[in-house]
């Protein structure tokens, strides 16, 4: 065993270089900028550093630095990741680069305009209770809850509509409602006191079609959501059953209709 | 993507393809996934035109291509030796070009292939924020890829096909003996061909649509420990794992092809252990 280094680790610095956008949705340049690195820090610190010692009007939007308040997503090195979730020492040698996001307007730097997100998330209907007993409680099974609790810890860092291919290359916000609304979407369609019916906004309007479950949204989410297969897919299969299952139309005519 | 510094962009993203930031090797996965399945879709289809060398005389052995034979000139052939409707005068006849279309179809429509070969194929997208290399787009939403929503049915022939060659490893432990006779045993044929059923039923019960079909489509599983929520359990269980048991079934069925054929062209001897009754 080498004996210990008389320097302790967390006072040694590291210059590091950053490319970051400067200017906004119709011009600017990507600017290098060097940062002293300690151990432990995240991109977000660096460009906190960078704010306060050779850019003060750079603009970043943040606010928890835990990974919890979803303002901070930009794209590192081309891959959409919270900044203060990333720690310098996850990335591989040489300059890093740091851009807002694409799918949504830049309007200053690393801030990207993401109301849009709003708008569509008001055109969800909302949880409609089924039946609220006597006491005024709704009771659903532990189990039941367990499926839509994964889609509750989404903190709509929107990470996943900015790598999202049909926004983000094919630019279908019109038409396109984007993988954080089919989790929300899914989180609502499959509560087990829900008795609202999405599956004729899901595939006209939502347009879940155009996704092609290619799984980028997966891969970028910080909390880990599995957002194709435990939402996208199932909603998927909820439509055929709707629209594209003969088989489905016909016990539909002959029982009824579940919902 | 490097800029000389102070160049002036007409914004911060670039379009096209390949067009990216990303420094890390984006392009291996989709590369790895071209040519394995390429590799699949040009050994299969020579092998599905042979029409010969699919089945080993003096063992059950069959070739999962090859089965079921419905019509055929093996001993495992259920009806004739060709099917009367079949142009001869056009095409030899083989019988895995009667039944290849249903696990191809299956493959083809499988929620996981499709993000395999959207992604390694089409470019749509080859990885994640890579530019792509056409803007207009219409996804899942129209013909034809909107025909894959059929997938559930393609699942129901998909398992029926399953358990036939599940019947076959079965009958891969029977052997016949040099007097004519039958015997019990166990060659490394029965070993590929047990463990291709095994790995098949991983791939086909971990199906997407088959977790629906299961329980995924209620609201409410019903009270714990219900016939619904065990059978959603276990099929969850292999559909987290469908990757894996997408790629490796399909190895080891192109792996169990190689082998029945080999035998069947040499003529060599399985290594046997013969129980005898
Ligand atoms: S899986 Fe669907 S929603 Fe998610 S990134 Fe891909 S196309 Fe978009
Ligand atoms: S689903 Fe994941 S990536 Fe998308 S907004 Fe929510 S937390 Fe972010
Ligand atoms: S600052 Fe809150 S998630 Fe990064
Ligand atoms: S989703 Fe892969 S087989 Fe159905």
């Amino acid at each position: 065993m080498s004996s210990p280094s008389p320097v302790p680790t967390t006072t040694r610095s590291e210059p590091r270089t950053f490319i970051i956008w400067r200017g906004d949705k119709d011009s600017g340049t990507y600017t290098p900028y060097t940062a002293e690195i300690t151990a432990g820090m995240v991109v977000l610190d660096a460009i906190h550093q960078i704010q306060a010692v050779h850019a003060p009007d750079l603009a970043v939007r943040w606010n928890c630095k835990a990974g919890k308040c979803g303002s901070c997503a930009a794209e590192i090195n081309g891959k959409p990741r919270l900044m203060c979730m990333t720690r310098m020492e996850s990335l591989p040698p040489g300059p890093i680069h740091v851009a807002p996001m694409k799918a949504f307007p830049n309007i200053k730097d690393l801030v990207t305009d993401v109301k849009w997100n709003y708008a569509v998330n008001k055109r969800i209907k909302p949880f409609k209770p089924k039946q609220v007993e006597a006491d005024g409680s709704l009771r659903m099974q532990q189990h039941d809850i367990d499926r839509v609790q994964e889609f509750r810890k989404c903190i709509e860092c929107f990470l996943c509509q900015d790598t999202c291919h049909v926004l983000r290359e094919h630019d279908k916000h019109a038409e396109f409602a984007g993988p954080r609304f089919f989790v929300r979407m899914a989180s609502l369609e499959m509560h087990p006191q829900d008795a609202e019916d999405r599956r004729e906004f899901l595939k006209k309007e939502a347009a879940i079609g155009y996704c092609n479950i290619t799984k980028c949204c997966t891969e970028v989410c910080p909390e880990h959501i599995h957002i194709t297969d435990n939402a996208i897919i199932p909603l998927k299969e909820r439509v055929v059953d709707q629209y594209y299952d003969p088989l489905a139309a016909a016990i539909r005519f002959v029982f009824g209709s579940k919902k | 993507m490097s800029y000389a510094p102070g160049t002036v962009l007409p914004g911060p993203h670039a379009k096209g393809l390949g067009a990216t930031a990303r420094s890390d090797a984006w392009w291996a996965a989709p590369l790895g996934f071209f040519l394995l399945l390429a590799g699949f879709v040009v050994y299969s289809t020579w092998a599905a035109f042979q029409g010969a060398h699919y089945w080993v005389p003096g063992t059950n052995y069959i070739s999962p291509f090859y089965s079921p034979e419905l019509w055929g000139t093996s001993p495992h052939a259920w009806f004739g030796a060709a099917p009367p409707f079949w142009p001869l005068a056009i095409l030899q006849y083989s019988p895995a070009l009667l039944i290849l279309g249903i696990p191809a179809g299956f493959r083809l429509t499988c929620y996981y292939y499709r993000k395999v070969y959207y992604r390694a194929f089409w470019a749509d997208p080859t990885a994640c924020a890579v530019g792509e290399p056409r803007n207009d787009y219409w996804g899942e939403n129209f013909l034809p890829l909107i025909l894959w929503n059929a997938h559930r049915f393609v699942l129901y022939l998909a398992i029926i096909f399953t358990c036939i060659l599940g019947y076959d490893a079965l009958k891969s432990f029977i052997f016949t003996t040099k007097d004519g006779g039958h015997a019990i045993g166990i060659g490394i044929g029965t070993v590929i061909l047990t463990l291709n059923t095994v790995l098949l039923m991983g791939y086909t019960l971990g199906c997407h649509s088959f977790r629906h079909l299961v329980g995924g489509r209620c609201d409410s599983f019903g009270a714990k420990g219900s016939t619904t929520h065990s059978l959603w359990s276990g099929v969850t269980w292999l559909n987290e794992r469908h990757p894996f048991f997408a790629m490796i079934s399909l190895c080891w069925v192109a792996a169990s092809d190689v082998y029945v054929r080999v035998l069947s062209i040499s003529g060599w001897h399985d290594h046997l252990i013969l129980f005898r009754f």
